[in-house]
C-alpha cells in the first residue's frame, strides 16, 4: 500500500457503466419500459455521483502532500488484464493532473448535458423506448469517455477510445428510422475507423519498439519516464517514399507520434478526417453537445497531452500536429462563415477550435490545449444546449434563415447564448479570451517550429473569422423580424427548467472559467503570485513549454489579439444587423466563391469521387461480384456441389446396378487387393 | 500315408474358402449363397484353430467360437429376409431383387 494508491477511482467509471448495464439489460428482457423517473434517476445520478467522486479525488490529489509534487498521481489497479511473459498490461486508473482536469470536465459538463437532455428528449415520442434507450446509450458514452481519460496505459485508453466511436455511432444513428441519421452514423463509424487503424499502429509500434530496448509495456508512466530510450532510434524509409522530408531515416518517435495523430484527427475531426463531424450533428443536440463538442472530440487532444514525453522528442510530429491543427481551424471558420443550419455552423465551429487545441498541443503548450479543451467544453456546450432549446421552441426548425427575433420570445435562451457567443469571440474576461490567447502567445513564440509566424497568422485570421460567423449566427437568431412562418411563429416558447438550469450554469463557467487559467502576467497585476493555477497544475505531468517574454510584449499580443476579435463583431454587426442587405448583396458579388464555400468546398464530393465511389465499385465489381459470388460462392461452394452432381449423374452413379452380387464382386475384389498389398514384398 | 501337416490345414481351408466365395458369386438362389457364406466362414474357422494349434495359442480357437456365434445370428438375420422376401415377391432369386439403384 503506496501513498499513490486510492480505490476510489474506480467507482468514477463504474458508476456510469452499471446505469447503463441496468437500463440497458431492462430494455432488452424487461416488459415495458422502466418509469420516466427510474430512468432520469439512475440516468442522472450516475454521473453526478461520478462527478462528485471525482471532485472529492482531485481536491485530494491537489492537496495531499504525502504525494511528491514533481509526480502528484494516484492509481487504482484493478487486475492483469493481459500477461504474456515479461509483458503485463493492468487494468488499472491513473489520476494525475492531466486526467484531473479532463475527468472534471467529462463527468461536470456531462452531468448537466445529462440533466438537459431529460428536458430535451421529453417530447421525443417516436419510439416507445426512446428515452430509456437514450440514456443508456448516455451513459455508455460517459463510461467509455472516463476509461479513456483514466486508463493508465494504452491498451485501456484504446478500449476507450473504442467505446467511445460505438457510443457516437449509437448516438448519431439514434433517430435510425430516419435514413440520412443512419448514414451520418456509419459515415461518423467508419471515418473514425481509418483513424483507429494509425492509432493502432502507434500503440504497435511503440510497444515494439520498447520491448526491443527491453522494457515492455504501454503503461504512460513507465514510457514516460524511459522515452529516452527511444530518442535515438531511427526507422529506415522505403525506397519509394523518397520524397519525404528527412528520407532516408525517421525518428522512430516521429513515426509513432504521427500514426497515433492519425488516430486523433479521426478522433478529433481534423484535415483529412474531419468530414465525419458536420454531419454528425444528425444527431440529438444533447448528442452533439456532450460528443461532438465537449468531450470524445477532444479526445485527441487529450492523447497527445498524455504521449506528450514523445511528441516533445519528435519535432517533425509536432510541427505537422501544429500545422495541421492551424489549417483545419483556419478552412473550418472558413466553411462556418456560409453555413445556414443553426447546428452545422456550431460543428464548423467546434472542427475549427479543436484546430485550435491541436495547433497549441503542436507548439508544446499542452497546458493551453487542455485549458482550451475545458473554456471550449463550458462555452460549445452552452451553445449546442442553446441552440437545442431553441431547436426546441422553433418545434425542431434548425434553419437560421428562418429564425430571428427570438430574443423576447425566449430570454433566458437569448442570455446564455449571447454568453457563450461572447466567450468563443474572445471577448476579454470570458473564458474563451484567456484560452485561446494563450494559445496565439504560444504559437508566437514557438520558435522550434518552422513557420511559427504564420501559425501565430493564421490562428489570428481565424480568430477574426470565428468572431465574425458566431455574431452572424448570433444575429440571424435573435435579432431582427421573426423569419418563421405564422404557425411556427405562434407557439414559439421558452424551455423549461429542465434545459434552463444547465444553461445557466455553463453560462456561468463560461464567464469564470478562464480564471483558472489566468495567465501570470495579468495575476501580476492584480498582486496574485502563480495566477495560472491550470498551467502550474498540468506542468509536472506534460511539460509545456516555457517562454521567457516580458509582460508588455504579451500585453499587447493579447491588445492585438482582442482588437481582431472586436473587428470580426463590428463587421458582423453592420452586416447582419445595420444594414441587412449587405450580406444578400456580398454574397451575390462574389457568387461562385460563395457557392463553394456553402457547399463546404465539396470536400464531400471530392472524398466520394475520389475514395467512396471508386472504392464501392471495386467492392461491387471486383471483391463481391467476382470475389465473394464468384470464387467463394460460385467455384468453392456451388462448384463443387455441381461436381459431384455431375460426375455422379454422368458415370458414378451406374456403380450402384442394385445386383448384390455385383456388390460382393467388387468386395471380393477389394479383400483380394488389400490382402496383396498387406503380403507384397515378403 | 503321409502325417497330416498344419500346411495340408490350410490348404483345405483355402479351397473351402475359394468354393464359397464361387458359390456366393455365381448362384443365383439365395439359400444357395447363403450355404456358400457359412462355408467360407467355416473355412476360416478352420484356418483359425489350425494356426492355433500349430503356434500353442489360444486366440485363434476363442475367435473361432465368436465367428461361430456370429454365424449363428446372421443366419437367424438372414434366413428371416429370406422367408419375408419369398412371402412378398415369391421368388428366392438373387436377379429379381435389384430395385435398390438409381
Amino acid at each position: 500500500m503506496t501513498e499513490h494508491e486510492n480505490t476510489a477511482l474506480r467507482w468514477i467509471p463504474l458508476l456510469p457503466l452499471i446505469a447503463a448495464a441496468l437500463s440497458g439489460a431492462w430494455l432488452v428482457f424487461g416488459r415495458r419500459a422502466l418509469p420516466r423517473v427510474a430512468v432520469i434517476a439512475l440516468a442522472c445520478g450516475a454521473p453526478i455521483a461520478s462527478f462528485a467522486i471525482a471532485v472529492v479525488q482531485v481536491f485530494k490529489l491537489a492537496l495531499e502532500t504525502a504525494l511528491p509534487p514533481d509526480a502528484p498521481y494516484y492509481s487504482d489497479n484493478l487486475y492483469t488484464w493481459i500477461s504474456a511473459g515479461d509483458f503485463h498490461a493492468e487494468l488499472a486508473f491513473l489520476l494525475d493532473p492531466l486526467s484531473a482536469v479532463m475527468v472534471l470536465v467529462v463527468t461536470g459538463v456531462g452531468s448537466l448535458i445529462h440533466i438537459y437532455s431529460v428536458g430535451y428528449m421529453d417530447d421525443d415520442h417516436r419510439e416507445d423506448r426512446g428515452f430509456q434507450r437514450f440514456f443508456a446509450y448516455l451513459n455508455l458514452f460517459t463510461f467509455s469517455m472516463l476509461m479513456l481519460i483514466l486508463g493508465d496505459n494504452l491498451l485501456v485508453m484504446f478500449v476507450g477510445w473504442e467505446g467511445v466511436g460505438v457510443c457516437s455511432y449509437l448516438l448519431i444513428g439514434f433517430w435510425y428510422l430516419d435514413d440520412a441519421n443512419a448514414a451520418a452514423g456509419q459515415k461518423a463509424f467508419v471515418v473514425n475507423r481509418i483513424g483507429d487503424f494509425g492509432f493502432l499502429l502507434g500503440i504497435f509500434l511503440l510497444f515494439w519498439s520498447f520491448a526491443q530496448a527491453g522494457l515492455p509495456t504501454v503503461e504512460f508512466r513507465e514510457m514516460s519516464a524511459n522515452v529516452g530510450l527511444l530518442a535515438e532510434r531511427t526507422v529506415a524509409l522505403p525506397g519509394w517514399l523518397s520524397f519525404l522530408p528527412g528520407f532516408p531515416t525517421w525518428g522512430l518517435l516521429t513515426l509513432a507520434c504521427l500514426c497515433l495523430f492519425v488516430g486523433a484527427c479521426g478522433k478529433s475531426a481534423q484535415i483529412p478526417l474531419y468530414v465525419w463531424l458536420p454531419d454528425a450533428m444528425a444527431g440529438p443536440t444533447p448528442v452533439s453537445a456532450l460528443i461532438h463538442a465537449a468531450t470524445m472530440v477532444t479526445a485527441g487532444v487529450y492523447m497527445v497531452c498524455r504521449m506528450s514525453f514523445a511528441y516533445s522528442l519528435a519535432p517533425g510530429a509536432q510541427a505537422t500536429v501544429a500545422w495541421t491543427g492551424a489549417l483545419t481551424a483556419f478552412f473550418a471558420a472558413t466553411i462556418g462563415l456560409a453555413q445556414t443550419d443553426i447546428k452545422k455552423v456550431l460543428a464548423y465551429s467546434t472542427v475549427s477550435q479543436l484546430g485550435y487545441m491541436f495547433l497549441a498541443a503542436g507548439v508544446a503548450a499542452y497546458s493551453a490545449a487542455i485549458f482550451h479543451v475545458m473554456t471550449h467544453a463550458f462555452f460549445k456546450a452552452l451553445l449546442f444546449l442553446g441552440a437545442g432549446s431553441v431547436i426546441l421552441g422553433m418545434h425542431h426548425q434548425q434553419d437560421i434563415t428562418k429564425m430571428g427575433g427570438l430574443r423576447r420570445r425566449m430570454p433566458v435562451t437569448w442570455a446564455t447564448f449571447l454568453v457563450g457567443v461572447i466567450a468563443i469571440a474572445g471577448v476579454p474576461p470570458f473564458s474563451g479570451f484567456f484560452s485561446k490567447d494563450e494559445i496565439l502567445l504560444a504559437a508566437n513564440q514557438a520558435h522550434a517550429i518552422p513557420g511559427h509566424q504564420a501559425l501565430w497568422a493564421i490562428g489570428m485570421a481565424t480568430a477574426f473569422l470565428t468572431a465574425f460567423y458566431m455574431f452572424r449566427l448570433y444575429f440571424l437568431v435573435w435579432s431582427g423580424e421573426s423569419r418563421a412562418d405564422h404557425h411556427t411563429q405562434a407557439s414559439i416558447h421558452e424551455s423549461g427548467k429542465w434545459v434552463l438550469v444547465p444553461l445557466c450554469v455553463l453560462a456561468l463557467f463560461s464567464v469564470i472559467g478562464g480564471f483558472f487559467g489566468l495567465p501570470d502576467a495579468y495575476g501580476d497585476l492584480f498582486g496574485v503570485q502563480r495566477s495560472n493555477s491550470l498551467h502550474h497544475f498540468l506542468q509536472p505531468v506534460v511539460h509545456s513549454a516555457e517562454h521567457e517574454i516580458s509582460h508588455a510584449t504579451e500585453f499587447r499580443l493579447a491588445a492585438l489579439t482582442t482588437c481582431v476579435g472586436l473587428a470580426g463583431i463590428a463587421l458582423a454587426t453592420v452586416m447582419y444587423f445595420w444594414r441587412r442587405d449587405l450580406a444578400a448583396k456580398l454574397a451575390a458579388a462574389i457568387r461562385p466563391l460563395y457557392a463553394l464555400v456553402r457547399d463546404k468546398y465539396r470536400i464531400d464530393e471530392l472524398y466520394d469521387a475520389a475514395i467512396v465511389r471508386p472504392l464501392r465499385a471495386l467492392s461491387s465489381s471486383l471483391l463481391s461480384r467476382g470475389v465473394d459470388q464468384g470464387l467463394i460462392d460460385g467455384l468453392a461452394v456451388n462448384g463443387t456441389a455441381k461436381l459431384v452432381r455431375a460426375s455422379a449423374d454422368g458415370a458414378l452413379k451406374y456403380l450402384q446396378s442394385g445386383f448384390a452380387q455385383s456388390y460382393l464382386v467388387a468386395m471380393l475384389l477389394g479383400g483380394v487387393l488389400l490382402v496383396a498389398w498387406l503380403v507384397r514384398g515378403s | 500315408m503321409g502325417d497330416v501337416l498344419p500346411f495340408h490345414f490350410q490348404v483345405v481351408a483355402a479351397l473351402i474358402f475359394a468354393i464359397g466365395a464361387l458359390g456366393v458369386m455365381l448362384r443365383r438362389n439365395m439359400i444357395v449363397m447363403f450355404m456358400s457364406i457359412e462355408l467360407m466362414l467355416n473355412a476360416a474357422n478352420l484356418s483359425l484353430v489350425a494356426f492355433s494349434r500349430e503356434i500353442g495359442n489360444d486366440q485363434g480357437q476363442i475367435l473361432a467360437f465368436i465367428v461361430m456365434v456370429v454365424a449363428a445370428v446372421e443366419v437367424a438375420v438372414g434366413l428371416a429376409i429370406i422367408i419375408s422376401l419369398v412371402r412378398n415377391r415369391d421368388t428366392v432369386n438373387i436377379e429379381d431383387t435389384s430395385q435398390m439403384k438409381w
